[in-house]
This record gives structure tokens, sequence and C-alpha cells, in this order.
């Protein structure tokens, strides 16, 4: 479609602030945030709770105005020239984007109609979304009656109606299960794929992030601390590989051995060595075998690809919480 | 049909068949499509309109009876031109409650990021109220006639043309109310029924206020639901004194060009 490919960013931000005042507190959600992301570009915000990744996205989508700089979406100011930059992108927010009251299909609809699509493409169009998403069966019902997960697939639908050359999509695979998950991503990836559609997504997963993105913007406190490939962070943080021994002089005479992996930090605790390495899902068998064949067998083997807490310790030298030494996070997407 | 049940790593709908063709959209069209929208739940729930309606019967049902019958007609055809009203000013007024709804949830964010024109979104959420409008003044009248209340067709269609700017200008007032409040919800219903209970107090539609001190004479006059109201009794009544009918006009008409004009003004500002 009209892709201007060749053209300079279509996303670009200077300076990029925006304070919350309430009361006597003001919270700096977004510190300067300098920016370009060029057409058919596909790009991962990354970050805790509370990073500043859905201001940003509410600034670039002409929601609220910066407290100071500026930005720029597919050539227009995102203060001055709202109504341009709104006809250039398509949103889907942390919110629902379908009102509870309304049925879905009449949603898609409408959100086509605002688009000016004709009545009948509106309707074709509206279709191809539900079978897309596979909600067929679940358009015709009060959004209200439908679950986390099919409202969230409705909200992404939603904001694909037009076909936008730039996408911002805020958190799409919050409540997915992973069926659908894998479908959206697919979705998503098509969309950049076949069509050169620019879309800027947040997630807390460097897994998902990985999974979609080329590039990887990792923000905290409202600043960007990482910009680079999600394959990049990972291999500089290497995979966690922990090993269990059937006792503790097992596990110190193990380490020795471990420790000759190349470039590995290794950690013993009780009968369990940690090891962290670049590849160290590949590394494994064979030091398994090893290990076996040194008389100290493992008996547990547990390989854990870099979360999101390993690349902000990595980063930042601290844990996401703070006064926690270590992280549960649940394995994403 | 649905492939990606199986097999996830090659999902569905791979064929898009439909080119995506936006054009842009006029302000009337951008209007409309708004106004449909808010319809949709109204007409698959028609029973919703009577929601804001379940006050204006009970008083209806249990005031009523209590008025005292004027020699000129019943105490019904008195009350019922003043519940009408009630009715149109409950309705409009609780508009913004479906707002909060939309803000909480989302869809608003959603439609303020859309190319509809802001303004369209005011105007095509407020003109929504026309149809709980009309709705609810033929059950009110359905309600009455059998009780008494004398029937002049012509003069309830007028009577209703004549609420339409009023209930429209209310509404709007409630959507930008809404927005204001948006991040408590409380403050809209505190507004709300601040607002209310004293504008129909003061209006007669309640009670007569020919026995009514000076101070609240004067409050009632400046009160346009006062004009309506008996703009409303003339005309329900079958007859149509000029002057009354073209002050009722004028309130309802500055109701609603002002209230489209703040609750505009509020929209080009909402996050
Ligand atoms: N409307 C608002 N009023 C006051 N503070 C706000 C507002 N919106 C955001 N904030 C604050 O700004 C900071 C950044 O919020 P933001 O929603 O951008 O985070 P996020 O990165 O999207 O987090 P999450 O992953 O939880 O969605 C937070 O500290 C938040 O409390
Ligand atoms: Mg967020």
């Amino acid at each position: 479609m009209e892709n201007n490919t060749t053209h300079g960013p279509v996303i670009r931000t200077v300076g990029l602030t925006r304070h919350f005042t309430r009361g006597k507190q003001t919270i700096e959600a977004v510190r300067g945030l300098d920016l370009e992301v060029a057409a058919g570009e596909l790009v991962a915000f990354l970050g805790p709770n509370g990073a500043g990744k859905s201001t940003t996205l509410r600034m670039l989508t002409t929601l609220i105005a910066p407290t100071s700089g500026s930005a720029t979406v597919a050539g227009h100011d995102v203060v001055r020239e709202r109504a341009a930059v709104r006809r250039s992108i398509g949103y889907v927010g942390q919110g629902n984007a379908a009102g509870h009251q309304f049925r879905g299909r009449d949603e898609i609809m409408c959100q086509a109609r605002a688009h000016g699509l004709s009545r009948s493409d509106a309707r074709r169009r509206t279709d191809e979304l539900l079978e897309a998403f596979d909600l067929a069966e679940h358009a015709d019902r009060p959004v209200a009656q439908l679950s986390g997960g099919q409202r969230r697939r409705l909200d992404v639908a939603i904001g694909l109606v037009q076909e936008p050359p730039i996408l911002f999509l805020d958190e799409p695979s919050t409540g997915l299960d992973p069926q659908n998950r894998v479908n959206l991503q697919e979705q998503v990836r098509r969309l950049n794929a076949d069509l050169g559609t620019t879309i800027v997504l947040t997630t807390h997963y460097l897994e998902e992030a990985d999974a979609l993105a080329g590039r990887v913007i990792v923000i905290d406190h409202g600043e960007v601390i990482a910009d680079d490939s999600a394959a990049a962070l990972k291999s500089a943080l290497g995979d966690l590989v922990a090993l269990s021994f059937a006792s503790p002089d097992a596990a110190v005479a193990a380490a020795a051995r471990a420790d000759r992996v190349p470039g590995a930090q290794v950690v013993v605790d009780g009968a369990r060595v940690e090891l962290r390495a670049a590849h160290g899902r590949d590394t494994a068998p064979g030091l398994v075998t090893d290990l076996a064949a040194a008389g100290t067998p493992v008996t547990r083997i547990e390989v854990v690809g870099p979360t999101l807490d390993d690349v902000f310790l990595n980063l930042t030298g601290r844990s996401l919480r703070e006064n926690q030494s270590t992280t549960t996070e649940g394995a994403a997407a | 049909m649905s492939i990606s049940l199986t097999t996830p790593a090659a999902p569905a709908a791979a064929a898009r068949r439909t080119p995506v063709v936006a054009r842009p959209v006029g302000v009337l069209a951008d209007i409309g499509n708004v106004l449909v929208r808010e319809l949709q739940p109204v007409l698959r729930q028609p029973a919703s309109v009577l929601f804001a309606m379940v006050q204006p019967l009970v008083f209806l049902g249990l005031f009523a009876p209590l008025l005292p019958d004027t020699g000129d007609g019943s105490a019904l055809q008195w009350f019922v031109p003043g519940i009408v009203a009630m009715t149109a000013l409950m309705s409009a007024s609780f508009t913004g409650a479906n707002l909060s709804e939309e803000i909480v949830s989302g869809s608003f964010e959603r439609l303020l990021v859309s190319p509809v024109r802001r303004s369209s979104l005011m105007i095509g959420k407020a003109l929504r109220e026309m149809v709980p409008l009309v709705l609810q003044t033929i059950i009110i009248v359905a309600v009455a006639t059998p009780f008494g209340f004398d029937l002049h067709v012509g003069g309830i269609l007028v009577g209703m043309a004549l609420l339409v700017p009023f209930s429209v200008g209310l509404g709007a007032l409630s959507l930008a109310l809404a927005v204001a409040a948006k991040e408590q919800a409380w403050v809209f219903w505190t507004v709300q029924q601040t607002v209310i209970f004293p504008l129909l107090l003061l209006a007669g539609v309640l009670l007569p206020l020919d026995g009514a001190p000076g101070w609240l004479r004067t409050a009632s006059d400046v009160n346009p639901l006062t004009h309506i109201v008996e703009a409303e009794r003339a005309l329900f009544a079958g007859s149509f004194p000029g002057e009354t009918v073209l002050y009722g006009a004028i309130a309802s008409l500055v109701v609603g060009v002002l209230g489209l004009w703040v609750g505009v003004r509020r929209m080009n500002r909402a996050s």
C-alpha cells in the first residue's frame, strides 16, 4: 500500500518528556526520550511496571501532550497536527477498545466506518478480522460477556481495521493463552512483513520481544537504558543452566569442570550448580555427558533463558524488585 | 475453517481479501457513525430506556393522586407534561454515566485516537438522547391516558420537538462532566444529583410555585426548565399560547447551544 519505505524515520522524538503532577508530587513518567524508528521497523518497548511505556505511546498517539520536547509520527507533529497523526496510525491501548455494552461485530464495523471504509468493505473486513482472531462465534454477544482473552483479541482486531501504516500496541498479549499468543505474534509479523507496517509494541517479556521484534528498547524510569536487538541483549546475558547433584561434594567437583565452559559464571549452592553462559542451552548437553563420564552425574537439569529481570540486573546492576535478590518472573510466551 | 487450532505456526486468515480503502469522512457521516454506535445498545435492549424512567413513573403514580383537581382539567393534565420534562432531564443527565464506563474500560480512548472528530464524538453522543426522549414520552402518555389524561397528539409532537434541544444540550453537559471527572466517578454522581434536584423543584414540576416567596420565584424564573415545563403544559393541553411556547423554545435552545458548546470544548481537550 502506501508505504514510503525510502523516507526518513516515521517516528522521531526529541527530548520527549512527560510529567504528571498530583498535588505536591511530580511524577517524571518519561524523561527526555530521543528516538528514531524507521519505516517498516518492528520495535518492542520492554520495561517494568511504571517505566513509562504507556505514557510514551499515549504521547505518540496524540492522547496526551508532552510536558516538553516534541515528536513527529508519519511526519506530523503530535501536538500541532493531531488529526493527521490519527489518520496515519492504529492504536491498541492497554485497556479494552471495545465498549462493554456493545457487540464485537458492531465495534469493528464502527471503527471501519470511522476510518472511511464503505459499508460493504467494512462488513467484509469485519468478517476477515473476526476469523483471523478466531472470534466469529463471539461476535454477536455483548463484549461484557466475553472472556478476558477474547476481549483482548477483539481489541487488537479493532486496531487493525484500517491497516494503518503505523501501529501502536500496548501490551497486546496480556491475558492471551499460549495458542492465541502465537496467533497474535503471527498476525503482527505478517503485517510487518507483508504490508511493511511500522509497529511499536510494549511488553514485559524479553521472550516475547525476542519472538517478535527486530529491535528492543529497554525503558526504565522514563529513560532508554538499552536499544538493541533482542538477540544481542540475550547473548550478552546468556542462559542460566541449573544442575543438581547427589551431594554438595559432587557439586563442588562439577563446578570446577563447569568453570571451563568459555565465558561461564558459575555459582555453587549446596548440591546445586548454577552456570550462566552465552548459548548455555547449546553447551549444556555436552557438559552433562562430560560430568557423567567424570563420575559426578547430573540428577536434574534446568535451562532458563534470560528474563527482563536479568536484562535489568545486567544493565542497571539492580534487580527489578529492589529489596529482593532474585525474582521468579513467570516464563514468558 | 480455522486452521489456527491445529497448527499454531500457520494460523488462519492468511487470505486477506479486502483491500482497505479509507476515504475521508465528512462531518455528517462522522456524526452519523457515532450516533449509530450509540443507538446500538438502546435498540438491542430497548428496556434500558426504562432505567431513567423509574423515578418519574413512581412520582407519577404517587403524586398525581395527591394533586387537587383544578377547575380547568384533571390533575394529570397538569402533572404529565412535567413528568415528561423530568424524564428528559433524568435521561439526559444520566448519559455521562455511560461515558464514564467507556472511559474506565478504554473504549473512549480508542475513539479519541480514531479519526472521528472530537466535535462529532460529542454531538453524536448527545444526539442519542432524542431516542429515549421519544420512547419515554410515548410510554408516559400511554400510561396516563387511560386515567383521564386528555390526549392532544399535535401538541405532544410540538412539545417533544421543543424538548429536543434541551435534552441534547443537557446530555452534552453530562458527557462533559464525565470527561472532566474521569478519574473520580463519584464526582460525576455528586454533581449530577446536586444539579438535577434543584432544577426540578424550582421548575415547579412536582409542586406549583404559585405561593412561593419572592427569592424562590426569581430562582425559578432563571431556571430554563421552568419555561420549558410551562410551554409543555400548554402544548400538552392542546393550546398554543405564542409567548409561552416561544419562551420555552428559547430556554430549550439556550440549553442546547450552551451544552453543545461546553461539551465540544471539553471533548477537544479530552485525553
Ligand atoms: N494520568 C496519570 N496521572 C498520574 N500519574 C500517571 C498517569 N499516568 C501514568 N502515571 C505515572 O507515570 C508512570 C509511568 O506510567 P506508565 O503507564 O507509562 O507505565 P508503563 O510503563 O506503561 O507501566 P505498565 O507496564 O504497568 O503498563 C507511573 O509511575 C504512573 O504512575
Ligand atoms: Mg502501560
